[in-house]
């Protein structure tokens, strides 16, 4: 019997289940896939908003903004990446002028710091490769990029390092109430509770409904990415967003914090919760509205595309909190952008409502931070050198687009919560996520993937479940 | 900080065979720096036959091939790091490197070759939309796989693209028991062999498409399956030509790369045709002794061109570092490929220093059928060969010698076309 468990190890049930582990508390987070950020957490646009867009007094903007405060501090304590480069929302007419002072205005009741509103040519100036006729923008500084996954596996990590437990390839699929709190049906068996945390992304409204006659519903919706080769990677160097128009919402570019080039999204409602397919039609938009702000774009540069889900919950609300007639059920539903933004955020206020509901008391061995994966690059030659003195495997390069190598993968697979799939190494270290995407390096981290789990080639997924990527040996058919 | 007289990048075929060349032309002090575990490059996992035919009169597999240039390079002494990755090479020829053993470590080069060869081009570069399963593998990866590994990516096989490592791959999966159930090639020819083609497809009954391409796949974990369909002369898909395929596997050969990233980081300059450095007669690039060859300067069709191509930088590499470069005052040739020749390696020719022979290679941008390949000195035709057919997949040369030149002392561009009959 656990006294809380969580059901979804993105960044909301991540960031939930780091908070609570300052207290003494039992807890267990359920995640379906092999992994942590598996669904939306994983592909989405790694944007740290200012926070003008959410209506004033919203939840959304009030995590918003708090989320993007604590982010620089978080990034420090986990050692992830972010960094702070700013955002500006271009308006191409004078008669679209109201919209732009209209996020100006929600901006600062939103308590968004240093905006400011640049003529044409301080834009320019900023940005040369925006469109020669944009009129303004809308400046904030406060915004920011940050590494997605090692938001996610770091706020993770440090979960369990301070106690909590992790249960992966472990599906909900029913929740009854029971005398003491819930149990919750799964492919692994039951697990018992006192307290749930909904924080299952796409699926909130399932497990939502399945105890509260409220109703919710939350419907994917789908957006389309390209992203671009690392020499496209400075076309910008702040997030570019489109000012919402008559004619819809544009998409926007932005360097990523692994100085690559990402364009998108479309937003497209679908009903399958699972449909991450990119279509024809979304990556032709794309590349259509991409060039609306920005000019020259090097579309030809692109590396992979891809598509995420937003959670989108009908009223556009963060619906955090227990319900009125589940009680010890509290919802972290609707997490849809900027979730990502706000999960700092949004995990303390999830802790504070099971500290309150349950009376938690803070332990004294909390630990605070984690070390992330040691990048290389960041060292001097001399330090680097040093390193592959003592451990060889950081002079093996295994990813050459990335330069990453075998110490690091190693590294990423027996940490806490460690890498078990291709896509498990490339989410942690890079290794595959370049412009070659993973062609020469696959088959070499299949084999180290291998033989540090101690299976064979043919055990090895690209993304855990049926995702094998060998399928047998030479003439085992004939 | 330790110098060699010439650093090697890379030991594949074209590594090897400049630096066979530069020895055997007087230069000792060379270094091999090569990536992977063994020399020989990607001709360790090609085990099909049909090499060497040009180079030594029969048909050898790979790493046979492979196998007759390490030997030499082992005969004449030559000095090569393996699992070693060149991280950069500064503008002054200083090569940064890391190994296991070594560690992370310089070296000073006089001269410098370039022999990195190519990467493949991805999914993700075509912009393929669907899901993205486990099961989709270039073709050269699959290859790996399957030769070097003895597993078997998947057991029905569905392949973009027409290069000659998609054909090859086709043959080995069939050959290892999977289903190879079509070739579809976006463009309305092969961009492979015409031998591999024959060989590869026609021989076990695999149909080639042309004018078709991937416009969906399926599957959220395994593949399941492609969905096809024809395109028109744009290369957009047809609306209504869609045709499912199930297969667990899609192998992609939708072109190759030369892998330029530490030239441009040194300062190279590239043709934005090839992908690859634009060099002079010499093979040399535009920063003084460093030299380029193979596919790293622009993908070849046979490995007995590349062959040829970095005995020729080697040699330069060796007069360069000797000092023994042809005399001062030559004049520089331009080379202008137009109507049919997509490039052409060299780019231009200095008279002085160029040797007696010299090959010019390219490649045309369509099929030409009954068709001249034409060399035009300023506005006089002095090069006029009939052809039966040219095709993207094969590459062209025309040979020049210094005499010719020699003949037109105002000579200032030499075009390159293809005219038709």
């Amino acid at each position: 019997m656990y006294d809380v468990i969580i059901i979804g190890g993105g960044v909301a049930g991540a960031a939930s289940a780091r908070e609570l582990s300052r207290y003494k508390v039992n807890a267990c987070v359920l995640e379906k896939e092999e992994d942590v950020c598996c669904g939306t957490s994983k592909a989405n646009s790694a944007i740290v908003h200012a926070g003008y867009d959410a209506q004033t007094g919203s939840l959304m903007a009030k995590l918003n903004v708090r989320g993007n405060e604590m982010m620089e501090q978080l990034s420090k304590d986990l050692d992830f990446p972010f960094k702070r480069t700013g955002s500006l929302v271009i308006c191409l007419n004078e008669e679209d002028m109201p919209g732009l002072q209209a996020l100006y205005d929600r901006g600062v009741a939103n308590g968004v710091k240093d905006l400011q509103i640049l003529n044409r040519e301080q834009v320019l100036e900023m940005e040369p490769n925006i469109v020669d006729n944009v009129y303004a923008a809308l400046y904030a500084p406060t915004a920011g990029i940050v590494c997605p996954f090692n938001l996610n596996i770091a706020l993770a990590e440090n979960a369990y390092e301070n106690g909590v437990d992790f249960k992966f390839n472990t599906e909900v699929q029913n929740i009854r109430k029971t005398e003491e709190g819930w149990a919750l049906e799964t492919n692994q068996g039951v697990y018992e509770t006192k307290y749930v945390v909904n924080a299952a992304g796409v699926y909130a409204d399932k497990f939502h409904n399945m105890v509260s006659e409220k109703k919710i519903h939350i419907t994917p919706r789908r957006g389309d990415y390209c992203l671009l080769d690392k020499t496209a990677g400075n076309h910008v160097s702040r997030t570019i967003f489109a000012l919402p128009t008559k004619y819809g919402k544009g998409v926007l570019v932005t360097p990523t914090v692994h100085g690559n080039l990402l364009v998108g999204p479309t937003a497209i409602d679908i009903d399958d919760k699972e449909g991450t397919s990119t279509t024809r039609e979304g990556l032709d938009e794309l590349i259509t509205k991409a060039g609306q702000n920005v000019k020259n774009l090097p579309m030809r540069q692109v590396i992979t595309s891809f598509a995420g889900l937003r959670a989108h919950e009908d009223g556009h609300e963060f619906l955090i909190g227990e319900l009125e007639d589940a009680k010890g059920f509290v919802d972290c539903a609707g997490i849809e952008s900027p979730g990502l933004t706000s999960c700092p955020a949004i995990g303390e206020m999830v802790a504070d409502i099971l500290k309150e509901k349950m009376g938690l008391e803070e332990k004294e061995n909390f630990i605070a931070t984690r070390k992330g994966i040691l990048d290389p690059d960041t060292l001097t030659k001399e330090e680097r050198a040093e390193l592959i003195q003592k451990e060889p495997a950081y002079g093996n390069i295994i990813c050459r687009c990335e330069m990453i190598t075998e110490g690091e993968i190693i590294d990423a697979i027996r940490r806490p919560l460690g890498a078990k799939s291709l896509d498990g190494v490339k989410r942690r270290t890079r290794a595959g996520m370049g412009r070659c995407q993973s062609g020469f390096c696959s088959p070499r981290t299949m084999e180290i993937l291998a033989r540090e789990w101690g299976v064979s080639m043919s055990d090895i997924t690209k993304t855990g479940g049926e995702s094998r990527l060998v399928v047998g040996t030479n003439k085992d058919t004939l | 900080m330790k110098s060699y007289d010439i650093v090697i990048i890379g030991g594949g075929p074209a590594g090897l065979a400049a630096a066979v060349s530069a020895k055997k032309n007087g230069i000792d002090s060379i270094l091999i720096l090569e990536r992977d575990k063994e020399l020989g490059g990607i001709l360790n996992q090609c085990i099909h036959n049909g090499f060497g035919l040009h180079t030594f009169k029969e048909e050898l597999t790979g790493p046979e091939y492979a196998q007759r240039f390490i030997d030499q390079a082992k005969e004449l002494e030559i000095e090569y790091k393996l699992n070693t990755m060149v991280m950069d090479i500064s503008h002054e020829k200083v090569v940064t490197a890391m190994n296991r053993q070594d560690g992370l470590f310089e070296i000073q080069a006089k001269a410098v070759i370039l022999a990195m060869g190519c990467r493949e081009r991805s999914r993700g570069a075509l912009n393929i939309p669907g899901y993205r399963p486990a099961g989709i593998y270039s073709a050269g990866t699959a290859q790996r796989l399957v030769n070097m590994e003895g597993l078997m990516p998947g057991r029905e096989v569905v392949i973009l693209g027409s290069g000659d490592i998609g054909l090859i791959m086709a043959r080995r999966m069939t050959f290892e028991g999977a289903k190879v159930k079509v070739v579809a090639e976006l463009m309305p020819y092969s961009g492979g062999l015409k031998r591999n083609i024959v060989q590869c497809l026609d021989d076990y009954g695999i149909p080639l498409k042309l004018s078709h391409t991937v416009v969906d796949i399926k599957g959220k974990e395994r593949l399941e399956g492609v969905t096809l369909a024809e395109v028109d002369s744009s290369g957009k898909p047809i609306p209504g030509t869609e045709e499912f395929y199930s297969c667990d596997t899609l192998l992609l050969s939708v072109g190759l790369i030369p892998e330029n990233e530490i030239s441009r980081g040194m300062g190279v300059e590239m043709s934005p045709v090839t992908s690859g450095p634009k060099v002079n007669e010499s093979l040399e690039t535009n920063i003084e002794g460093v030299f380029a060859c193979g596919n790293v300067l622009h993908v070849h069709d046979l490995v007995d061109f590349v062959s040829q191509e970095a005995a020729t930088a080697g040699k330069n590499a060796a007069a360069y570092v000797k000092g023994e470069r042809g005399a001062e005052g030559g004049r520089d040739i331009r080379l202008n490929p137009v109507e049919g020749v997509r490039y052409t390696v060299p780019v231009e020719i200095n008279t002085a220093r160029m040797d007696e022979n010299l090959t010019v290679r390219f490649r045309v941008g369509a099929v030409y059928k009954n068709c001249y390949v034409s060399a035009y000195f300023d506005d006089e035709r002095v090069i006029h060969r009939k052809r039966q057919i040219v095709a993207p997949g094969e590459m062209e040369e025309i040979k020049l010698t210094k005499e010719q030149l020699q003949q037109y002392p105002d000579l200032e561009t030499i075009t390159v076309k293809i005219e038709e009959a």
